[in-house]
């Protein structure tokens, strides 16, 4: 008899999913599907909305990483005045983007992923939490604590408060960096290198103590996307598209984001929200890819920066070819957060960062706009078409999210056939197939309140739908 | 009304146009007041504060919003202190219980009409509307929201009007007719299916009337007429030149 497993709902990540198992006679997993429970119905809200509203109205979609899409979407809507951002706008984005970086890689690694790294992956559930890494791992949890806080910080001094601010506007930032600010995030660097520096020797050191997660967890071939910029190097706001193969070997180089839908497309499937984007030129499902930290580091040719290049070089040599492991990402994210401390010092030691010429001001004079930035997780592409009086009339947006959405679902799969064995459903095993949706930090919902009760609950459900078993956390 | 000078200054006379001064008590402190004066502008002028929102200093009044309801001693309704005048020995409650909560459903039942969204509201925190939700201590509303669904009109060059954001004030309906002098505003329809318009219910890029002056946006209380192409929160409002527009007409009778 086939058994459905239902891991409802994922704790440690942001938003809300479920995973589904489905068990063969002889008691091994034979399907899994990662599900996006939400509905949120943005592209189609926006409709009729002016387009300059529209880089504070879809920051709303995430509390975690507004900044990515306020970003993206001021691209796209730059696009649409026609516009070229002053110089000094564009180094405060990246500045900003700096900042969101830096925060959220810190949430993702510190406060939801390293009770699993340090704890171990079957702790006691009651303890594998924030608050058990306080009580066992007490410097390592302030580490993190501290980290998000610059990152934070970075957000809140250049555009006036930590979450959904509205600073980001079509045509640039509505207000220059104050000096005193520049000078305040400078004096925040030391604090952040030696963090990271910290925490990347922990993470190496304790490598292999993951040996089996990192052989499981969505470690396949699949493609690899992201941003570079004109030399090559990681880029998170600017760049172009390079898509590589898992061998390593570059299938497009140098596309502009603009035209993302020749070669990108999306399928949807009636048991998620999340649609699942694709490769056009491989078809569906075969067009699998991956976008992400680790995406970025396998996709570039290094980072452009001397430390985040030597912890890069470091990581490129774990493999032969790119990096396939989704547990990579946890390394990726901090070597990003290292790049971004990096590149943040060099913004702010620019004397062009204080200009007050920080915005473009145009009536919209194009019909469609495209803007594209690398969010923490992952490649985030907004495309807006809008009317002659400027109000949007159709809007597409392809989150980061979901670019990993095959990948992840492929993943659940994989680790589920590792560790759950003859139908038994262990609490380990069910932290795993968490673990492995934690490890490319999704953002369902976007949102992070914390789930109230059992943090998990596991059916074990009859194909006749009468609940045979249930396991709580 | 303005006379010519040697009529205005007999008109001027108390004793040939004697106005009467009457005393009345508003929450139990004696006041004097010209019989001519609304209960809201003598409370006012005696530093007692009562919520408006309709009103502007500077236009006329039209008690539409009915926010600045006071309670009269001896009458059984809630009177609006905006168009009210005082009688003799008159006593004014503001502050009582029932009217705070009254005021409180009021603002409530604003939220509820159409669709008020601080947080993406380009006008979000220059806003009167949510100015009196604090000062009202308005936390939750307790109705079911209507969200009736309203196109934004972007036809004109440099402003806008999103009707899911007006409160049916009348302030743009008031500026536009006693201060500019083209009265492009009026209102249409009926109950919560009113709305403003602009002509005949023309776009307002193509109205004949309108002279652009922009006054109707910058007397808007919300976020309902705005300059196009400010962003979320950027919309500020410049009321200033209300009172020296009143002043260099020389009417400073409304």
């Amino acid at each position: 008899m086939t058994q459905t497993i239902q891991i409802k709902p994922i704790t440690r990540i942001e938003g809300h999913g479920k995973i589904t198992l489905v068990l063969d006679d002889s008691g091994a997993v034979s399907d899994a599907k990662f599900h996006v429970t939400q509905f949120r119905g943005f592209e189609k809200f926006c409709e009729g909305r002016p387009f300059y509203e529209m880089p504070s109205l879809v920051e709303r979609i995430c509390g975690i990483c507004p900044v990515s899409h306020s970003i993206a979407s001021a691209k796209a809507c730059d696009s649409i005045l026609g516009v070229s951002v002053p110089a000094p706008a564009r180094k405060l984005r990246r500045l900003l983007n700096c900042g969101t970086f830096i925060q959220s890689h810190a949430l993702s690694f510190f406060h939801l992923s390293a009770p699993d790294l340090a704890l171990g992956f079957d702790a006691d559930p009651s303890e594998r939490n924030i608050f058990g890494l306080f009580k066992t791992y007490p410097s390592l949890a302030m580490d993190g604590i501290n980290l998000r806080k610059i990152g934070q910080q970075i957000v809140e001094s250049c555009a006036g408060k930590r979450i959904h601010p509205a600073w980001v506007v079509p045509g640039g930032v509505n207000k220059p960096l104050l000096e005193e600010n520049r000078d305040f995030l400078l004096s925040l660097l030391p604090e952040g290198h030696a963090i990271i520096h910290r925490t990347l020797d922990w993470f190496k050191g304790s490598l292999e103590n993951y040996r089996e997660e990192i052989r499981t967890f969505a470690n396949f071939p699949t493609l690899f996307t992201g941003l570079v910029n004109s030399e090559g190097n990681l880029e998170h706001v600017e760049g172009k598209l390079r898509f590589i193969d898992s061998k390593g070997a570059t299938i497009h180089d140098g596309l502009d984001p603009q035209r993302y839908d020749e070669y990108l497309a999306e399928n949807t499937e009636e048991w998620s929200y999340l649609k699942s984007p694709y490769f056009k030129a491989l078809g569906y499902p075969e067009g699998i890819y991956k976008s992400g930290p680790a995406a970025r580091l396998n996709v570039c040719d290094g980072c452009g920066t001397p430390q985040a290049d030597q912890e890069w070089a470091e990581f490129k040599g774990l493999e032969r070819g790119p990096v396939l492991s989704s547990f990579y990402n946890h390394y990726a994210r901090l070597i990003e957060v290292l790049y971004s401390l990096e590149l943040m010092e060099h913004l702010l030691k620019d004397p062009e960062l204080l200009s007050p010429h920080v915005r473009s001001i145009a009536r919209n004079n194009e019909f469609e706009g495209v803007g594209v930035v690398e969010a923490p997780r992952g490649l985030l592409i907004h495309h807006y078409k809008v009317d002659e009086e400027g109000l949007i009339t159709w809007a597409n947006m392809i989150v980061a999210t979901g670019n990993n959405n095959l990948a992840m679902n492929r993943g659940v799969l994989q680790v589920a056939r590792r560790f759950i064995k003859s139908g038994k459903v262990t609490e380990d095993a069910m932290n795993r197939i968490e673990a492995l949706i934690r490890a490319f930090d999704p953002c369902l919902s976007c949102s992070t309140h914390a789930i109230g009760g059992p943090n998990l609950r596991v059916d074990l459900v009859s194909p006749d739908g009468t609940l045979l078993h249930s396991v709580l956390s | 009304m303005r006379y010519p000078a040697f009529l205005q200054r007999i008109a001027d006379r108390a004793d040939v146009q004697p106005v009467r001064i009457l005393t009345f008590s508003i929450n139990g402190q004696a006041v004097s007041a010209r019989e001519d004066e609304t209960i809201l502008s003598v409370a006012r002028e005696n530093g007692i504060s009562i919520p408006t929102l309709c009103h502007l200093d500077g236009l006329s009044e039209r008690g539409a919003c009915r926010l600045c309801i006071v309670e009269i001693k001896g009458s059984p309704k809630l009177s609006p202190s905006c168009v009210t005048l005082p009688r003799q020995d008159m006593e004014v409650i503001t502050n009582s219980d029932r009217v705070l909560d009254y005021r409180r459903k009021i603002l409530e039942l604003l939220f509820t009409e159409r669709n008020h969204i601080c947080s993406v509201c380009v006008s979000n925190g220059h806003c009167d509307l949510q100015s009196l939700t604090t000062e009202l201590g308005m936390t939750h509303v307790h109705y079911d929201y209507l969200h009736t669904r309203h196109a934004v009109d972007a036809s004109h060059e440099r402003f806008s009007v999103d009707h899911n954001r007006c409160v049916l004030c009348q302030r743009c309906i008031r500026v536009c007719e006693e201060i500019e002098g083209a009265h492009t505003w009026d209102v249409m329809g009926r109950g919560y299916l009113s709305k403003v318009i602009t002509d005949l219910n023309q776009p307002w890029g193509e109205s004949t009337s309108c002279t652009g002056c922009g006054k109707c946006v910058q007397v808007c209380p919300t976020g309902a007429l705005s300059e196009k192409g400010k962003s979320v929160a950027e919309m500020t409002k410049k009321r200033q030149f209300l009172p020296y527009l009143k002043l260099m007409r020389g009417d400073e009778s409304r």
